[in-house]
Formats: structure tokens, C-alpha cells, sequence
């Protein structure tokens, strides 16, 4: 079974992971250099882009609006997630592996292909373009997202689990309460980080779906047609990845710690 | 309390119950008294869970009714019947404590704390769990929970234990020990147990009553000895213990005897009431003999009612049993016969000619 050996192997790993993420690590690199040039050698040490971002209104405006839409994002696909996921995961119903298929497609469709369909659309039905359409937007392709999570939860859930609830006397909402929403509350709060991110830092559909009001991708994108404001772009870039790193490690320790809690699989292959 | 006597603990009623066009249940009736310890006894699929899960109040019967402690139970939920199960899976609840998760219940019922404190305890000592109670399900063993989950049931003072398979994820050793402590739990509280099994021994042993099962229909209902000696048909005598089924024909009868023809044996005379009420002579083509009820005539002196000579093919030696395979004549298989290995006596050597004892009290009489 030797066809690699271990050596190439690990050049191969190497390589694999500068790929991935040379581009990143640029990103703060280049956002405390001193040069408006985004160009090698670095000149020196700065934190003056990122005091730049303090002070520039549009950029707080934009997000706040990411916030408003973030937030409104990952709390409807939960919500919307949760049932679907309990369905999927509970009852047999004629359909469902189509029903759930079709759920799940935006996962794979092209973000461009929903977002043409979805400003057509709105275009025919004569709705003004505004931050709740880029939320319904975002709400299609976080939706998936949610149902993957939290259908992971749910089928660590024994049926049993419930039933004994209600044996011992308790209602449907007591057991709900009691049992059901303390097993895979882990997993919402982990489908709310998760949407909350994607949300956060998607461009496309925000883009053709925004007003007036740009969303913080959207503003990013008409910064940098300005190049001394690339600096600032890309500190932005660092502060937004370091997020989106921490948000993403708690995600999955909260999601491992359901799992465990449950005595099932901590590995990503359960969901 | 003169009523409770007459009165069964629960009472099922002509209970049908369907999933679509499956029928699982084909009309049950059965009555069981207070205090009782009654298995469903049967092969997988054969409807003893969804009874049982009706009983809960899981599952509303298609017809008929089901009523406990004198109450009709239609319409009622599971969260308001006096009965509680005992799961398969044991269903602790993974995210609380050993006494939370016996507490639960008493804390629906709004219980002060200091009294389900007192009453946790005192039910987790009966199960011999009384230093676990701060351990969660997945630091406990599958016998501790069995005995947990028990205890959250017990401790609900049911007037019905409902117990689905409970000691089917047990190895061998710790479910023979079970058997007898749930037995005698059952004895020393006094409240009706009802177990769903397909273990036929563990049936045996446990119950005052056992109801056997096939295909959504209850086919015998009797004490464990009376299934054990009197099944009645082939069916319900291959599924309790082990049966040797010879061919036999009835020959003739009298007003208070058959004279049965068994080719392997020979012919003997039995009393007719051995036969019950629904069977009748021309339904004789099968008789059936327990491993135990054929005896090898080893010592020269022994005797018995009846005996035929045959051939030993094979012996598996259990220490305090051999069970002999003996070819007998005119017949392909071999029967078995059980043996205690009483001082002195040695094991049949295979291909060795012996002689087999046997009675007309050995030979049991049945439906096809």
C-alpha cells in the first residue's frame, strides 16, 4: 500500500497549507506596514491604518448594517433550520428526502446564479431593494448551513430521551424545556455563529440586493477602488478574519461539547 | 379495597392496533391483577412492545380499550397515567446526574426539594445505587443504569412498572443476576410489573404469568409451568424450552383415554384431559417429549414405564448436564435428551448402543 512515501507526503501537506494560506497571512502583514504600496520589502511598523478606521463614518455605518443584517440572518435560518432539521430528523413524511434535497441545494448553487434569480425577482414583484431583502438572501444560503448543524444535534438525540420525559409526568413544553432544548442548545448556539459568520462576510448576493445601505463586503469592495485606501482595507481584512477565526472555534467547541454530552462522535464526519 | 380484588390492575379489551395497512395487533384481551409480574413474551415483530407502549400511552389503539386501576385510559397521555416505563435504552437523561435524573419526576410534581432529596435516596438505596448519585449516565456502567432507570420509575410509586427488554443490553452473567434481583424487588413492593421479552428463560423465571405472542396475537396465556408442560400448539412448545417433536397418531379412544401410535417410541395409553378443551384427537399428528422427560437406562438395572433401544451420536457436557443427541428408530434427527451427571455415572460414548426410558407422562399432546 506504499505508494507515497512519507516524505512526499509531507512536501505535499506543506505546499497544500502555503497555498491556503500564504494569502492570508498577508493580509496583516501588510495591514501594520507603514507604505500605502501594498508591495514587498515592508517599510516599517504602523497601527495608523487601523486608527484610520476609528475615525471613517461610512465604514460604521456599513457596519452596523452588516450587524443588523448578520444578526436578523443568523436567527431566522436557526429558527428556520430547527424545524427543518427536527422533521428530517423525527418523522417519516412521502417526499422527504426530496424536500430536504431541494433545502439543501443552495449549498451547491452558485451565489451569482441566486443572486440574478433573487434580484429579478424582487424586481418583478416591484420590492424595493433594502437590507431585509439581503437578509432574506443570506437567510437561502444560511438556511443549509443551520440544517446541517442541527440536524447533527438532533439525531444524537434519543426519541427515548423524550418519551422518558413525558412517562415521568412532565408536559410536552416541560419536556421540550427540560430535556430536548439543554441537549441541543449547543448546536443552536453553534448554527447561530456559523450563519452569523456567513452572513457577515458574504459579497456577492449583498451586493446585487443592497439599497442604499451597503453592508460591510460591499463597502470594502468600493474602497478598493481607491489605492491609497488599501492599507485600510486591509486592516479591516485582519480584524475581520480574527473574528471569524475566534467565532469559528467557538462554534465547533460548542458543537463538540454537545456531541459529547450526548456520548456520540466528535468529529466533523457526524454532521 | 373488597372491589380490588375482582377488579383487575389493568384491563385490555379486544385492543386492535394498525399502522396503515399493517395490522399489529389483531384484538388482545387480557386481564392482569394487581401485584402480578406478567411478561409478554415473542419473537421480534410480533406486537409485545406496541402493546406495551399502548399501555404507556405512546400509542392510541386502533379498537378496543385499555383500562388500569378500574379508569379507562383512552384519551389519556403518557404524562398523565399511573404507570412508568422502564426503556430499553434506559433513556437517562444524558445532561443531569444520577439523583436529577431519579428526581425528575417528583419535580414535575412540584415536590419541595428537602422531600425528593429524601425519597431519591431512599429509592437508590433499594437499588443498591446510593453512593452514584452525583454521577452522570456516561460514567456508569450498563448495569447501573438499568438499576437507575428502575429507580426513577419505582420512585414514582406507579400502581404499573412497564419494562421494555430491560436486561437485553446485559452480558449473560449480570442478567441472570437481574432476573433474580428485579424478581424479588417485584415480590418486596408489591406493584404489577409488566415485561416485554423475547428471552423465554428470563420469562420463565421472573413472571407469575406469561402471555406468548406471534404475529399480533396473543396464542397462550398461562403460568410459566403450565406453558412449559402443556403448550398448546407446536408453535408456543419449540419457542418455551427445548421440544423433541415426534410423529404419532391417535389409534383409539375411550370415553376417558387415547391410545397413542409414536413409530420412534411405541405405543402408550394417556388420560384425555390431557388434551385441552380445543384440540381434538384427529388433530394428533405430532407429539412432543422434553429433553428431560426421555431417560438413558445406563446401569443394567434401571427401568421404566416404556423402552426403546437407540444410538448415542453426539453429547455436549455442561458439567452439572450432558445433553445427548440419540438417534432413534426410524428417525433421521436425533432427539435430545438431558442427563444429570450424578456421581459414578459416566458420559455415552457416541455410536454406543443405549437404552431409552420413557413414559406416557412424558408426552406432550398438541395443536399442529
Amino acid at each position: 500500500m506504499r505508494y507515497l512515501s512519507a516524505r512526499w507526503l509531507t512536501v505535499y501537506a506543506v505546499t497544500y497549507m502555503i497555498f491556503l494560506y500564504a494569502p492570508v497571512i498577508l493580509l496583516p502583514l501588510f495591514a501594520f506596514n507603514t507604505s500605502t504600496i501594498v508591495a514587498f520589502p515592508l517599510t516599517g511598523f504602523t497601527t495608523e491604518w487601523f486608527v484610520g478606521l476609528w475615525h471613517t463614518e461610512t465604514l460604521h455605518v456599513a457596519l452596523w448594517n452588516s450587524a443588523k443584517v448578520a444578526v436578523s440572518t443568523a436567527l431566522l435560518s436557526t429558527l428556520l433550520g430547527a424545524f427543518a432539521a427536527r422533521a428530517s430528523a423525527r418523522f417519516a413524511f412521502p417526499g422527504k428526502t426530496g424536500i430536504v434535497g431541494l433545502i439543501m441545494l443552495p449549498l451547491v448553487l452558485p451565489e451569482i446564479i441566486i443572486a440574478v434569480a433573487l434580484l429579478i425577482m424582487l424586481n418583478q414583484l416591484g420590492l424595493p431593494l433594502s437590507l431585509w431583502t439581503v437578509v432574506a438572501g443570506h437567510v437561502l444560503i444560511c438556511t443549509p448551513f443551520s440544517i446541517a448543524i442541527l440536524s447533527s444535534a438532533y439525531r444524537g438525540l434519543d426519541r427515548e430521551l423524550e418519551e422518558a420525559s413525558l412517562d415521568l409526568g412532565e408536559s410536552r413544553w416541560g419536556t421540550f424545556r427540560r430535556i430536548t432544548l439543554p441537549l441541543v442548545l449547543p448546536g443552536i448556539i453553534s448554527s447561530l455563529l456559523i450563519t452569523f459568520t456567513i452572513s457577515l462576510d458574504e459579497f456577492i448576493i449583498a451586493f446585487f440586493l443592497t439599497g442604499t445601505d451597503v453592508t460591510l463586503p460591499v463597502y470594502i469592495w468600493s474602497q478598493l477602488r481607491f489605492p491609497a485606501k488599501l492599507p485600510s482595507v486591509m486592516a479591516l481584512g485582519t480584524i475581520l478574519l480574527a473574528l471569524s477565526i475566534l467565532l469559528l472555534i467557538v462554534a465547533e467547541a460548542l458543537r463538540r461539547r454537545s456531541a459529547a454530552r450526548q456520548g456520540i462522535d466528535t468529529t466533523l464526519a457526524g454532521v | 379495597m373488597a372491589e380490588n380484588a375482582t377488579r383487575p390492575m389493568i384491563a385490555i379489551t379486544d385492543v386492535v392496533k394498525k399502522f396503515g395497512t399493517f395490522t399489529a395487533l389483531h384484538g388482545i384481551t387480557a386481564d392482569i391483577a394487581e401485584g402480578e409480574f406478567f411478561s409478554l413474551l415473542g419473537p421480534s415483530g410480533c406486537g409485545k412492545t406496541t402493546l406495551l407502549r399502548m399501555l404507556a400511552g405512546f400509542e392510541p389503539p386502533t379498537g378496543g380499550t385499555i383500562s388500569i386501576d378500574g379508569k379507562d385510559m383512552s384519551g389519556i397521555a403518557a404524562n398523565a397515567r399511573p404507570t412508568n416505563m422502564v426503556f430499553q435504552s434506559y433513556a437517562i437523561f444524558p445532561h443531569l446526574n444520577v439523583e436529577e435524573n431519579v428526581g425528575y419526576g417528583l419535580k414535575t410534581r412540584r415536590m419541595p426539594k428537602a422531600q425528593i432529596k429524601a425519597e431519591v435516596d431512599k429509592v437508590l438505596a433499594l437499588v443498591d445505587m446510593a453512593n452514584y448519585g452525583k454521577r452522570k449516565a456516561h460514567e456508569l456502567s450498563g448495569g447501573q443504569r438499568q438499576r437507575v432507570a428502575l429507580a426513577r420509575a419505582l420512585v414514582m410509586r406507579p400502581k404499573v412498572i412497564l419494562l421494555d427488554e430491560p436486561l437485553s443490553a446485559l452480558d449473560k452473567k449480570l442478567r441472570d443476576q437481574m432476573q433474580v434481583e428485579l424478581r424479588a424487588l417485584q415480590r418486596s413492593i408489591g406493584i404489577t410489573f409488566i415485561l416485554v421479552t423475547h428471552d423465554q428463560e428470563e420469562a420463565l423465571i421472573m413472571s407469575d404469568r406469561i402471555a406468548v405472542m406471534f404475529e399480533g396475537r396473543i396464542e397462550q396465556m398461562d403460568k410459566p409451568e403450565g406453558l412449559y408442560r402443556h403448550p398448546v400448539n407446536k408453535r408456543v412448545a419449540s419457542f418455551i424450552g427445548v421440544m423433541n417433536f415426534l410423529p404419532a397418531v391417535a389409534r383409539d379412544e375411550t370415553q376417558d383415554t387415547i391410545t397413542l401410535d409414536i413409530p420412534s417410541l411405541g405405543t402408550t395409553i394417556i388420560p384425555r384431559d390431557r388434551l385441552g378443551s380445543s384440540i381434538s384427537v384427529r388433530d394428533i399428528t405430532t407429539v412432543g417429549v422434553r429433553p428431560e422427560m426421555l431417560t438413558l437406562l445406563f446401569d443394567a438395572n434401571d427401568t421404566s414405564e416404556h423402552e426403546v433401544e437407540a444410538e448415542v451420536v453426539d453429547s455436549q457436557y455442561y458439567g452439572d448436564m450432558t445433553y445427548y443427541g440419540v438417534r432413534l428408530r426410524g428417525q433421521d434427527a436425533p432427539v435430545t435428551i438431558s442427563m444429570r451427571n450424578t456421581a459414578g455415572r459416566s458420559v455415552a460414548a457416541p455410536g454406543s448402543t443405549v437404552r431409552v426410558g420413557w413414559g406416557a407422562e412424558s408426552i406432550v399432546v398438541f395443536r399442529d
